[in-house]
């Protein structure tokens, strides 16, 4: 079976698709996007959360061929789907986005890899990197997807407000109390920038 | 395996009766869990995510046509006044990103004793739209569920919606787990009180092989609040009132042994949450003015 949906803005088709794959599987195996982890496999974990249509979903529990004709951002494209969301609103046409390559290429790499100073980073990802909420990492996507659409809706959410969002999300490193203080910070830094 | 995408609801029907072991996907949050496991390898998936009408609902008069695929996010955000006891069960479920896939037609087609749904359908009074080629039916829910993971649907019909008494009164809704948020319910209870027919309706998950009705409960209770004139006069509910049907509601479980929970623990909480609810929504009643609860006025 092909499958063509977009993928952080940008047209993509996945080829010999077994009918009851996931999204999650064609998003790593076949189209070379690891970003999104492969956990529990059965929603529990949050961890291959990516967005459906700009909802938060779990990517494994997505049918590939549900996904035909519509977006999904991963978190390879979080970056610039906040800075488009902060310059435009938002994308709708899909003329903007993230070549496949470069969501590939992608790495937190830069002059000082500790700060994230001179990458490209979401400004969701810059705080959980300065907060210190990232430990062995495998939880982080999907924390950051969760988290940056939950302050698109709440941009002064209370911490009930984070603990609810989040609370798809497991982490099993860091006791999720740096993360709080992450999606804090991206919170204060939102609100001072408008 | 063939993954099947009617384009609408008249396709779908096609779909199902030309392939009656084809397994429907809307929210895929039960049936993507099985195929990841290996659990389960449907010769056919048919998928409805392509039927937007299934992701539609309408407030009429009497009920709620809630269509089947409308995910629980919605129900929250939207139909808590019209629904609330099952607006606070979809809240119970899972997680945010679960919420926004799954919808009450999953719940109702994999009828799993501890789906979340259930108890609050239950108490509110509902009806489950089912339709195949052959024409549409209402099943009444207290006739949906058949046995653990059993329905009473036909192998080519699809539900289409769900049809659901507006509130008349307070609602509640109380589930026992681990946790607050991913949890399959250990037992889950729910409570509706009917002002406009001085009626009690209850709902009990996880705690039978399905989910039930504590319906001698319910007839104890309806006796007892229309001897005391309670619907008139607004009092509290005696202690030994509520006791009793906690007792009754404890008394309506058939439950097992597993790795949530034992029976024995089962049936008390299952007494306990009966006791809370009926206090809230009895308290909630009382509140308003004594006399009649304003329609449609969440618990």
């Amino acid at each position: 079976m092909r499958v063509h949906f977009t993928v952080n803005g940008r047209p993509q088709e996945a080829d010999d698709v077994w009918e009851g794959e996931s999204l999650l599987y064609v998003l790593r195996e076949r189209l070379g996007l690891p970003g999104s982890k492969n956990a529990c496999e059965q929603g529990e974990c949050g961890s291959c959360t990516v967005r459906l249509d700009g909802l938060p979903v779990c990517s494994c529990l997505v049918a590939a061929g549900q996904v035909e004709g519509r977006e999904v951002v991963t978190v390879e494209g979080l970056a610039d789907f906040a800075k488009q969301r902060a310059e435009h609103g938002g994308c709708a046409s899909g003329a903007c986005g993230t070549s496949l390559q470069d969501a590939r290429e992608w790495a937190a790499e830069g002059h000082d890899s500790q700060t994230g100073e001179g990458t490209e980073l979401s400004p969701v990802q810059q705080a959980f990197i300065d907060a210190g909420a990232v430990q062995c990492g495998f939880c982080t996507p999907g924390l950051l997807v969760a988290a940056d659409e939950m302050l698109e809706r709440h941009p002064n959410p209370t911490d009930a407000d984070i603990r609810e969002a989040l609370s798809g999300n497991l982490c099993r490193c860091t006791g999720y109390e740096k993360i709080m203080d992450a999606v804090r910070l991206a919170a204060a830094r939102q609100g001072e920038a408008v | 395996m063939d993954f099947l995408r009617p384009a609408s609801w008249e396709e779908a029907l096609a779909a199902k009766a030309e392939h009656p072991t084809a397994v429907p996907i809307a929210g895929g949050t039960d049936v993507m869990v099985e195929i990841n496991f290996d659990h389960r390898r449907p010769e056919y998936l048919l998928d409805l995510n392509r039927i937007g009408d299934l992701e539609e609902w309408e407030v009429g008069e009497e009920s709620v046509r809630l269509g089947a695929s409308v995910p629980y996010t919605k129900i929250m955000e939207h139909l808590r006044g019209e629904l609330p006891g099952l607006a606070l069960a979809s809240h119970t479920v899972a997680s945010p990103q679960i919420r926004n896939r799954g919808g009450v037609g999953g719940n109702l087609g994999t009828a799993s004793p501890a789906g979340d749904a259930h108890p609050a359908l239950l108490a509110a009074g509902a009806e489950v739209e089912a339709e195949s080629v052959r024409g549409s039916r209402l099943i009444p829910i207290d006739a949906f569920y058949t046995g653990v993971k059993r329905n009473a649907l036909a192998p080519d019909e699809l539900i289409r919606a769900v049809h659901i008494k507006k509130a008349d009164g307070p609602q509640q809704y109380s589930k026992v787990g681990t946790r607050n948020a991913m949890v399959i319910a250990v037992c889950a209870f729910g409570l509706a009180l009917h002002p406009e027919t001085r009626t009690v309706r209850t709902g009990i998950g996880s705690a039978a092989p399905t989910p039930v009705r504590a319906k001698a409960a319910e007839e104890f209770l309806n006796a007892a609040l229309e001897e005391g004139g309670f619907w008139d006069n607004g009092k509290i509910i005696t202690p030994s009132v509520a006791k009793q049907f906690a007792d009754l509601c404890a008394g309506a479980c058939n439950p097992i042994d597993d790795v949530r929970g034992t029976a024995s623990y089962r049936r008390h909480a299952v007494g306990v949450m009966a006791r809370r609810t009926l206090t809230w929504t009895w308290e909630s009643y009382r509140g308003t003015d004594g006399q009649t609860h304003q329609k449609g006025s969440v618990a």
